[in-house]
């Protein structure tokens, strides 16, 4: 049974999925990442702050959109370990 | 001697302000939340105008080079130390090697560290607080980055024993929602009788524009009245001939998107300011996160001034506890 975490915001803000807007995406899903990698941005107060996985694992889902505001304590990425 | 092994999103030095330089465009910076602030600064036993650390949102992991007392007011982003979990409001001792470090965010949106003697930053036309968007004051003109080295100063006045702390009823809480409470003016005779009632009956929500200098807010559009510009005056209904903006004054360009004007912000310009946030309710700006929900109470100066007052007096009796070592 794959076990599923949440990567968690933060902060509280605009959630990107690109690290620009002529980029391509940070990841997607299926894709697998490496405790570290960086999955996302969080914009706030003029700065960018990046949501990094915390640990390796496969993009399950992206639960928020991108451009779509968070909360500080929202889940962002779900992953399968 | 106090390590950065992380920085948090935005730590800054900062202390009671920058005072006596508006007229020539200088704002005050210094703490957002003065309350917090100024108990921080009791509960360690420092002069009332020791720097502290304003860590916004995102705590930082901070590394203690010696032994020393330390406190943490302000919003709940919960502390710990060396992993466990320690109280805030309260006076704590750090041995060489701790490590201070928090989850997230749980309420308001900024702590106050407070260590003993303060931070030992130069001052900078008579204050330690940073001011980021010209780069000066506090350490190097900027927010706290990974591998600073930080010195705490000797502004101590007295010994406070570890284990003091706030009793309940003087520590804030903080919401989701706020109420913040204006005077009505400068220039709010530029809205249509309809649009004043719109302002302070609108739930407002603040965007992710909002840090030290203003915070932007969602909600309803404001019609002004229409009229010719003044000479000196902007085009834009929103204009009027410029005027020194109060600190905590309400501007809305173009009827879109309330400003609240903080302490980094401009000092003066063109945008009318309907109202203006009352000092002690600046505090309470302070600790209002982006998506919160904000509505404008319209007071009178002397509601204002017997606030003032209320908090004055919270304050005294803080001070009056941690003098009798309760």
């Amino acid at each position: 049974m794959a076990e599923k975490t949440a990567i968690v915001s933060p902060l509280p803000g605009i959630f990107y999925r690109r690290p620009s807007p002529d980029m391509p995406e940070f990841v997607q899903t299926g894709e697998s990442v490496k405790e570290g990698d960086v999955i996302g941005l969080i914009e706030v107060m003029k700065n960018f702050y990046e949501i990094k996985a915390e640990a390796d694992g496969i993009v399950d889902q992206f639960v928020v959109n991108n451009e779509e505001l968070v909360d500080a304590g929202q889940e962002l990425v779900t992953l399968i370990k | 001697m106090i390590k950065v092994l992380k920085p948090g999103l935005q730590t800054t030095v900062q202390d009671r302000g920058r005072i006596g330089y508006y007229e020539i465009g200088m704002p005050p910076s210094g703490a957002m939340d003065k309350y917090a602030y100024t108990v921080a600064n009791l509960l360690v036993g420092n002069d009332p105008e020791a720097a502290v650390l304003e860590i916004t949102y995102l705590g930082p992991v901070l590394e203690f080079g010696k032994r020393m007392k330390i406190s943490l007011t302000g919003g709940e982003i919960p502390p710990k130390i060396n992993g466990q979990p320690v109280p805030m409001w309260t006076t704590l001792e750090v041995r060489e090697g701790d490590q201070l470090s928090f989850d997230f965010v749980k309420g308001g949106a900024r702590v106050y560290l407070a260590v003993e003697g303060g931070i030992a930053v130069p001052l900078v036309m008579g204050s330690r607080s940073t001011y980021t968007l010209i780069g000066i004051g506090g350490f190097e003109g900027r927010a706290l980055a990974e591998g600073d080295v930080i010195h705490t100063a000797d502004m101590i006045r007295k010994s406070v024993a570890a284990g003091t702390s706030v009793e309940a009823s003087l520590i804030p809480t903080y919401g989701k929602t706020h109420e913040i409470r204006v005077v009505v003016g400068l220039c709010s005779y530029r809205l249509t009788e309809e649009s004043k009632e719109t302002f302070l009956a609108t739930e407002w929500t603040v965007t992710p524009e909002a840090n030290r200098t203003g915070y932007r807010h969602r909600g309803e559009r404001l019609q002004f009245v229409e009229r010719e510009q003044p000479f000196g005056a902007g085009s834009n209904p929103s204009n009027v001939t410029d005027l020194g903006y109060p600190i905590g004054s309400i501007q809305v360009p173009d009827g879109v998107e309330p400003i609240v004007l903080l302490h980094d912000a401009v000092t003066g310009g063109g945008y009318a300011t309907i109202a203006t946030v009352i000092s002690t309710d600046l505090d309470r700006m302070a600790q209002i996160k982006t998506n919160e929900k904000v509505r404008f109470v319209s007071v009178t100066m002397a509601e204002a001034l017997d606030a003032r007052k209320d908090v004055q007096a919270k304050l005294g009796r803080v001070a009056q506890m941690i003098e009798s070592g309760s």
